[in-house]
């Protein structure tokens, strides 16, 4: 009995091997209060936050993973993730991204991210993660310099706990759902911004986020406040590479936008989507929302789906405020073995409060796809307005598209519009180019964007460009 | 006592001694209904409707089948057809006129068939709405033993309409029926079927009807489903269609009555050509809670559906709708619509639609659409104009927003009831009969 607990000892020691050749400090896979203590403690953090994840932690215990969506992936064992792994050393962290290891670079340049360009070029602050702790900071003066607060969750927590406490699980709360508890819990890292009153953020915000460990899930936490009448419009970009077991992904996003405030949130998640056969990819479970707290507030969310094997997420927007807006702009790309439920809420809860929402699925190979979507129009939200259009696509006869809207309307003088077509392309407008030759897969692309148009005119311009590159690169193959 | 043990107990109320197969059909549905249990809003299917009233609720079964005669006459629907009438789920003979029936057309209370060991009891009866399908349908199946059984052998096209009118009567104690429809129609037959359920103002019953129709290779069936119940009336419906090669079936599901009114309309197109057609309409007021779900399974290439569905509400009433479009893998050259559009008359109102797509199969044009508003401000002004005054502009324009729905109506005596009926209740209440008189008059000068 002994030598097989010190043999399964050693086992679980090899399997924390470095794996990469960064070396990361990774607890052992399981979880339970202690491990949560341990990241607390790693993390620096104060009581509170500690009382905060474990209050979290002994919900979750009594939850059970949602079942309704769309999808079918095996059991997750969440025992058998590794709840932190951080580089080493935190202290000795690089000051600037010339001490940054370069084989983090080279995989940024693989993915083709050249930070360095896109620091200096684009005029953008990148806050990498890598490992779930962030690497390097950039253009932090500037931003210094109009008093906008961006950097890294565990930062905040440490530097400005009375604002983190205030807003912390205020827009999902500890127990919102199984995963939100989850990352409630275990969060290692993300990022936070506060934008104070009356300042546009003068530059656009971006963090990248890796998976590289393997086995480690990443829990990230994303806090955004944006106070009265301040502006900002923040970047998420997703990779990862290769690895061959699923990995879990979890995020919380909040965001809270007081009077006059707007929002924008743009991603682009292009995490590794699994093999032929649908092995290795990630899981993506994210929640994601935005609470319009203040009148005339405006959120919007514009994002790129093509990766992860299991994509489940819905950012959605709480119109609280009176005359606040929401907005939703999706592509939603699957191939191979894909599955994706995703979509949106909209929770009209103010006067005059208005949403759109623009979602376009793109299903090609084996994959399937859902769109889910709430609209919900409160008694007190008069004169309330929601547009929703929904459009799929598909490619092949083996994928599926699928079109769950909801509409729950309690106001005579709100108005609510829903459509949704089913379509593929059609051969007469590849004829069309064929006769002007241009070949078939160029053709499909094209089509392919002009479907998405309406979507990608909302991303950032640099944005806008990797969308593109990304959605040829995913339907890859498809045709033909 | 649980609620279904509480229903279930009176099955052993029931008289007449069954067949030992009818019997052992009986016994799985009670034990499927007691597994299941009464639906609850955490059921997907039932999130939006509470049936707790139902639940709750102590129904025994009615003993007789007597109607006043008078008030029957302003009951029924003024039409030449068929009729088998059931008075709180027991067959009426005398209200009933089933003579004369052309070649090709049997129309049977089950408890005949059943009696005389039908062979469609134990054909086709059952096969299309199981006991799985609903708790409800579970239950219908413990205790169906009155209903009708129609069928129409191939190449009839039937003269009349066949009229199947449950009446529901005002009872000291509230009565709970189970009635069972069953339609076989044959190869290229033509035949109009009318479910009326209606009855007297202040009955408050449970009314749990499961209807099955069969549509054979190019057979072209028109169902109506008039449910004016009284105010109080608790109702459920489930209608379960299949259909063959080159079938076509239109369903116009006319709702106006019930305290809480459930239907489910379940369409299997089975082969190339099968074309479907469902037409909705309901208006509620008070706080009449009415839930329609509809499904249209296209299980094969080249099937047609198309779905219009029309909710009109006022007071605190509550309307749901659930449209479902499935597309089974390798069904190719599907054509589905779908479109569901509500008029919310009051602030109290509340409207909770969900038009689903679920498509497996890339050569298909689908479209989905639901809009909630109000009337158009615009349009009432362009009325006013014309010297007609606000309320009746506003009548006028939600009349015409039934009338796209209505104008598919192919009996004149549902349209006219149905209209005037809507006309009659609208809160601005005005007479139908005064206003076409005076456009009668207008035209002829």
């Amino acid at each position: 009995m002994a030598s097989e607990e010190m043999e399964q000892l050693v086992r679980r020691e090899y399997k924390q091997g470095f794996v990469t050749d960064i070396e990361s400090d990774t607890v052992p896979p399981g979880l339970d209060e202690s491990v949560i203590a341990f990241i607390s403690q790693k993390k620096d953090e104060p009581q509170w936050m500690l009382e905060w994840r474990l209050e979290a932690y002994r919900q979750w215990l009594k939850m059970t993973p949602p079942s309704w969506a769309h999808l079918e992936y095996p059991e997750i064992d969440y025992q058998a993730i590794s709840y932190f792994s951080a580089p080493k050393k935190p202290e000795d962290r690089p000051q600037s991204l010339d001490e940054v290891d370069p084989k983090l670079l080279e995989t940024y340049e693989k993915l083709g991210i050249p930070l360095h360009e896109r620091a200096a070029l684009a005029g953008v602050a990148v806050d990498a993660v890598f490992d779930s702790v962030s690497v390097t900071t950039t253009f932090k003066e500037k931003l210094a310099e109009a008093g906008v607060i961006f950097c890294s969750i565990s930062e905040a927590i440490r530097e400005y706990p009375e604002l983190v406490r205030q807003y912390l699980g205020t827009v999902v709360p500890q127990a919102d759902n199984f995963f939100a508890a989850l990352n409630s819990a275990v969060f290692t890292d993300g990022s936070f911004v506060y934008v104070p009153e009356g300042v546009t953020c003068p530059m656009e915000l971006s963090t990248y986020f890796r998976i590289n460990a393997a086995n480690t899930g990443q829990f990230e936490r994303t806090l955004i406040i944006c106070d009265k009448k301040a502006q900002v419009s923040y970047l998420e970009g997703c990779t990862a590479p290769m690895r061959d077991e699923n990995q879990l992904h979890a995020a919380v996003v909040e965001l809270v936008a007081l009077e006059d405030a707007y929002i924008k949130y743009s991603t682009v998640q292009n995490w590794y989507p699994g093999d032929e056969d649908g092995k290795g990819g990630i899981y993506n479970f994210v929640t994601k929302r935005g609470d319009c707290r203040g009148d005339r507030s405006r959120i919007s969310w514009t994002q790129v789906e093509t990766g992860s094997a299991i994509t489940w997420k819905y950012p959605s927007c709480m119109l609280r405020g009176k005359e606040s807006i929401g907005e939703f702009y999706s592509v939603a790309v699957t191939n191979g073995r894909q599955q994706a439920d995703t979509g949106t809420k909209m929770v009209h809860i103010g006067e005059n409060t208005r949403s759109t929402i623009v979602a376009k699925g793109i299903a090609a190979g084996h994959s399937d796809q859902a769109y889910r979507g709430l609209v919900k129009i409160g008694p007190r939200a008069k004169g309330a307005r929601n547009y929703t259009q929904c459009d799929s696509l598909l490619i092949g006869d083996k994928c599926g598209a699928h079109t769950f809207p909801y509409q729950e309307i309690g106001n005579s003088s709100a108005t609510v519009e829903h459509e949704a077509t089913t379509s593929k392309i059609a051969d007469d407008q590849l004829f069309y180019c064929r006769a002007r030759g241009i070949d078939e897969e160029d053709a499909v692309s094209m089509i392919v964007n002009g479907f998405c148009k309406d979507v990608f005119q909302e991303l950032p311009m640099e944005f806008a460009v990797e969308a593109e590159a990304l959605l040829n690169v995913t339907l890859e193959g498809s045709v033909g | 006592m649980s609620a279904p043990e509480r229903f279930l107990k009176r099955l052993n109320a029931r008289r007449g001694e069954d067949p030992s197969w009818v019997a052992a059909r009986r016994q799985a549905g009670a034990a499927r209904f007691e597994a299941l249990g009464f639906p609850t809003r955490r059921d997907e299917e039932w999130k939006y409707t509470d049936v707790r009233r139902i639940a709750e609720g102590d129904f025994a079964l009615a003993t007789d089948a007597e109607f006043d005669a008078t008030r029957f006459d302003a009951q029924r629907l003024d039409i030449d057809a068929y009729r088998l009438v059931l008075v709180d789920g027991r067959f009426n003979p005398g209200l009933s006129e089933l003579d004369g029936l052309p070649a090709g057309v049997s129309i049977e209370p089950l408890s005949q068939a059943i009696e005389a060991n039908h062979e469609a009891v134990g054909g086709a009866l059952g096969r299309l709405a199981g006991v799985d399908f609903s708790p409800f349908t579970a239950l219908n199946t413990a205790f169906a033993d009155e209903g009708a059984i129609v069928r129409l052998a191939a190449g009839t096209v039937v003269d009349k309409p066949i009229y199947l009118l449950m009446l529901s009567r005002a009872n000291d104690q509230p009565v709970m029926s189970h009635p069972r429809v069953l339609v076989e129609a044959g190869a290229r037959c033509e035949a109009t079927i009318i479910e009326h359920y209606v009855g007297e103002p202040e009955a408050a019953n449970f009314t749990n009807v499961v209807s099955e129709i069969l549509l054979d290779r190019g057979a072209m069936i028109d169902h109506y489903k008039l449910q004016e119940a009284s105010l109080a009336d608790l109702h459920v419906a489930s209608i379960h269609i299949e259909q063959g090669r080159d079938s076509r079936f239109n369903s116009f599901n006319l709702n106006l009555g019930g305290a809480l009114v459930r239907n489910d309309l379940v369409t299997e197109l089975n082969a190339e050509g099968a074309e479907t057609h469902y037409n909705g309409l309901f208006f509620v007021q008070g706080r009449q809670h009415v839930d329609n779900h509809t499904l249209v399974n296209h299980n094969a290439p080249r099937t047609f559906s198309n779905e219009n569905y029309k909710g009109i509400l006022d007071d605190r009433a509550h309307g749901v709708f659930n449209g479902k479009v499935m597309v089974k893998r390798d069904s190719q050259q599907i054509e589905a619509y779908q479109n569901n559009a509500n008029l919310l008359l009051s602030d109290r109102a509340e409207i909770d639609t969900k038009p689903e797509l679920v498509i497996y199969a890339d050569d298909v044009k689908c479209s989905h659409g639901a809009t909630t508003g109000q009337l158009d401000e615009n349009a009432v002004y362009a009325l006013r104009t014309r010297g007609i005054d606000e309320p009746m502009a506003r009548a006028l324009l939600t009349l015409a927003f039934a009338g796209e729905v209505m104008e598919q109506v192919r009996l004149s005596a549902v349209a006219e009831r149905v209209e005037r009926a809507v006309a009659g209740r609208l809160p601005e209440r005005f007479n139908l009969s005064d206003l076409v008189e005076t456009a009668e008059a207008v035209q002829e000068a």
